[in-house]
């Protein structure tokens, strides 16, 4: 028996400039990222504020950080995805070779999912849901830090896939039968299995963390009909993974089954079936799409209120909205593949149910629209993200809409009209309505703010490349254009093809603008620094330091009515009275701890030696694991008290600074 | 005076109302959050469900529950782990009025009876695989073995957690945080009922009617 399993020295491809290439590129950051911070002594810094730190408000940053991390790893995919298809026409193969295509094609659907788009979401809503409640910290800190750091395990195996081994050839939805070991009896499948059950598992976490937070620890005063409208997109997003994440980890444990022990599945033979994956799979991957949209919804609802000097238009109907796409989202899946067979009446159910979806939502963009009509716009970075959104989203809800029609669908289904539908949705939905959240709160969670220019010139950069990247793939689409091909023979498409790798470099221009915005935005700190409430702000979250103090709130707010601290600020304006003072209270905080980080280091342990056969190392990490918990289980104290003094303390210097 | 007088007299705005009330005890947050944990575990439940439906007459030529399945050791199985919810009940009632050897002792026959229950079930699995009747002879098999088995995990880990919960009424005694712990095993162990009883049905009654 090998005591590595299946690790062999030939895992690491040599052979392969490319990827040797990115993984020495990627290897040399890590080295430089961590030799600097040992050098300059910053470890036990990082470790006691940010590793072990179970405040929401860091949790979230860290979430935020490596989304944005792994959005760089998979646009260079997507790049190179785009730069293959521009020159492989006719007899032309290209520069990357059909193995390698598969692999990265997987690898950027897998990433943008599950590394970039979920622990953006995840962050953002880290970050403000607590601050908008009003409340100190999630239902359960620690618990949080589990998550995170559960999620930044997975997205490590994906990115150890690069160096040892090779990452899934079949898709980022991995369907069988080629999934299965007959067709991928390489590591890849199995790299994308691990790392999708262990961050699965932590998003799965976080979903009950936060149904929990938010039915259950709202502000004195903060009925139902009076939280923000990110809460409940939030509240309905985390309901729908507490709902919809198990299914995935089920179906993936089946797939992992069929490939470990020999079960029968999904395999061709002994009675195994294929379709019952690709249900199983939409049935969370449906739901996914809403899951990643909804907190999106709710990010432009508080940038356009905001930054419109107006209540949102329609609140009600914006709650209704949202958990009727929260319950919808489950009754659609179907039309994934509706060429699977399915008699006709099951296809026209599931495509009446997609188009009804249409209805809440367009009821949604109507509402964004009113609240702007008659109200003084700002045009800062944030509402243009929005604006940008309301346009590109309608575009493709329609599209959507149209590939609702079961016999349309059989026309467009695996066509590139359906890649550019899902990019149209899910970056003119999940990514603009990001980057709104993103430019909105970060002056909330660092104390100053972005610079303007270089976000509007990395706004402008993605508007205009997301159009000349997609549109094309509309046409080429209705030309018959499948996906994934990595070289094709009609000549007629290369011109779009051009055009959408075009758009690739314009969207690469405004990543650039983006590491730059940030870049000067931090060394000119001091000149952007802003209070508490820099975009004259309507709930509770500006209604505390930027960045916040641990506590968040030295006193507990008490919440009369929506836009809670609008009305407050409009109330002190119409009496002009003194506020009475603040009576401070000592405040019991979560201690930090280690559990997260710890328990991700086992996660790892265990996914890597699961991945390569390595038995015993896999046993060594479930046991580092349960130790971990009993640690956690038997410890004292898990919670300090803040004493009044220093709350105070810190308070009455904000109200000092606020009133300047 | 009586009680509801009582009530009736104060006046209705002076009562907010519990979604205004703000945050709500430790004791319910953690209990309501190990709700959401047992619903989410459910839903997995029930897509090992849904698997076993679709895949139940997928026999690829081997044998059919009916061939395969003793009523009678499963309706012992069953009798133990309904029993070993009493017993936890009981255990949860000494928890609340802090008696020690009552506590260990309802703790013991849970833990005695979810054992029974785990190896009755062992046994029924290693007399298949002797027969043959292996989780990679149909889909069928894959999925029972899935469905049955996912169960008896979450059996196991409900005794490894209650006996760490013993260690920890012996090492921490009744505080807080042990017996908000133990309200949740009670949930858990009570859920893994529930979700017996549907497999019972699903795939041992309906197994065996023609």
């Amino acid at each position: 028996m090998n005591l590595l399993g299946k690790l062999t020295w030939s895992a690491i491809p040599f052979n392969q400039p490319i990827v040797m290439g990115a993984t020495g590129f990627m290897v040399l950051v890590v080295v430089a990222v961590v030799g600097w911070v040992l050098l300059k002594g910053y470890l036990p810094y990082l470790w006691r504020e940010w590793l072990t730190s179970v405040d929401h408000k860091r949790i979230g940053v860290m979430y935020c950080i490596l989304a944005l991390v792994m959005m760089l790893r998979g646009f260079s995919d997507a790049i190179m995805m785009r730069a293959q298809q521009a020159v492989a026409a006719g007899g032309a193969q290209g520069y990357l070779p059909p193995e390698h295509f598969d692999q990265i094609f997987s690898a950027h659907g897998t990433i943008m999912i599950f590394f970039m788009a979920m622990p953006f979401v995840v962050g953002v809503m880290n970050f403000a849901v607590p601050l908008q409640l009003g409340i100190r910290d999630v239902a359960f800190p620690t618990l949080n830090s589990v998550s995170f750091w559960l999620t930044a395990s997975g997205a490590l195996l994906i990115n150890v896939s690069l160096a040892v081994g090779e990452f899934s050839k079949a898709g980022w939805w991995g369907y069988p039968p080629l999934s299965e070991l007959q067709y991928s009896p390489g590591v890849g499948v199995d790299y994308y299995l691990w790392s999708l059950q262990i961050s699965g598992l932590g998003t799965l976490l976080a979903g009950i963390n936060f149904v929990t937070t938010i039915l259950k620890m709202r502000a004195p005063g903060m009925s139902y009909m009076r939280m923000p409208v990110f809460c409940w997109t939030s509240l309905a997003t985390n309901l729908l993974i507490v709902a919809a994440f198990p299914v995935l980890t089920a179906v993936l444990a089946m797939l992992l089954l069929d490939r470990y022990l020999g079960f029968h599945f999904f395999t061709n033979d002994a009675g195994g079936n294929q379709m019952l994956y690709a249900n199983l799979f939409w049935v969370w991957g449906h739901p996914e799409v809403y899951i990643l949209v909804l907190p999106a919804f709710g990010i432009f609802s508080e940038v356009i209120a905001t930054f419109s000097g107006k209540p949102l238009f329609g609140y009600r109907s914006m709650v209704a909205a949202t958990m009727a796409i929260c319950i919808l989202s489950f009754l659609v899946w179907l039309h994934h593949f509706f060429t699977m067979g399915a008699s006709a009446n099951v296809n026209g159910f599931f495509g009446v149910m997609s188009m009804i979806i249409a209805l809440p939502t367009g009821a949604k963009v109507f509402n964004w629209l009113f609240t702007m009509y008659g109200g003084r716009v700002r045009f800062s970075v944030p509402v243009l993200w929005s604006i940008g959104f309301m346009i590109t989203f309608v575009i493709g809800g329609m599209t959507g809409v149209l590939q609702a029609v079961p016999p349309a669908d059989f026309q467009l289904h695996n066509s590139v009209f359906l890649i550019a539908h899902f990019h149209n949705v899910i970056i003119g939905g999940v990514v603009f309505g990001l980057m709104a959240g993103y430019n909105y709160w970060f002056p909330k969670a660092f104390g100053f703010a972005l610079d303007e220019r270089w976000g509007k010139a990395s706004f402008w950069c993605w508007f205009i490349g997301f159009y000349l990247a997609f549109m094309p793939l509309y046409l080429v689409g209705l030309m018959g254009m499948t996906r994934r091909l990595q070289h094709y023979d009609n000549p007629a498409w290369q011109p779009w093809l051009i055009v959408a790798m075009v758009g690739a470099v314009v969207i690469l221009g405004g990543i650039v603008c983006q590491v730059v915005q940030l870049v000067v935005s931090i060394r000119a700190r001091k000149k952007l620094r802003v209070t508490g409430d820099p975009w004259n702000g309507r709930t509770l979250e500006w209604a505390t330091a930027s960045p916040p103090p641990a506590w968040n709130f030295a006193v507990q707010p008490r919440v009369s009515g929506r836009d809670a601290l609008w009305s407050s600020k409009q109330r002190a304006l119409a009496t002009k009275d003194e506020p009475p003072a603040r009576v401070y209270e000592p405040i019991e905080m979560p201690k930090n701890s280690a559990t997260g980080f710890v328990t991700a280091f086992f996660a790892v342990v265990i996914g890597f030696a699961m991945i390569w056969h390595i038995w015993w190392m896999a046993g060594l990490g479930v046991f580092g694991a349960f130790v971990t918990l009993l640690a956690f289980a038997f410890r004292r104290r898990s919670e300090i008290e803040v004493p009044a003094e220093q709350i105070a303390r810190f308070d009455r210097a904000y109200q000092a600074g606020a009133a300047v | 005076m009586n009680i509801s007088v009582a009530i009736d007299s104060v006046p209705q705005d002076a009562l907010p109302s519990a979604s205004e009330a703000g945050p709500a005890p430790k004791r319910i947050v953690v209990a309501y959050g190990f709700w959401i944990f047992l619903l989410s575990d459910i839903v997995m439940f029930s897509a090992l469900f849904a698997s076993y439906a679709v895949l139940v007459h997928h026999t690829a030529g081997g044998p059919t529950g009916a061939q395969l399945f003793n009523q009678g050791t499963v309706a012992i199985e069953t009798a133990c782990l309904l029993v070993s919810s009493y017993t936890c009940g009981l255990m949860s009632l000494a928890i609340n009025s802090r008696r020690y050897l009552r506590t260990y002792l309802g703790a013991l026959i849970t833990f005695a009876l979810g054992a029974a229950f785990l190896t009755l079930e062992i046994r029924e699995f290693a007399s298949m695989i002797a027969i043959g009747a292996t989780p990679e002879r149909s889909a069928f098999l894959s999925a029972f073995f899935t469905l049955v088995g996912c169960h008896g995990l979450h059996v196991t880990l409900g005794l490894i957690w209650l006996a760490v919960m013993m260690l920890q009424v012996a090492v921490m005694g009744f505080d807080a945080t042990v017996q908000r712990r133990l309200l949740c095993f009670s949930l858990f162990w009570h859920a893994l009922d529930i979700v017996w009883v549907g497999l019972f049905t699903v795939v041992y009654l309906m197994g065996v009617s023609p």
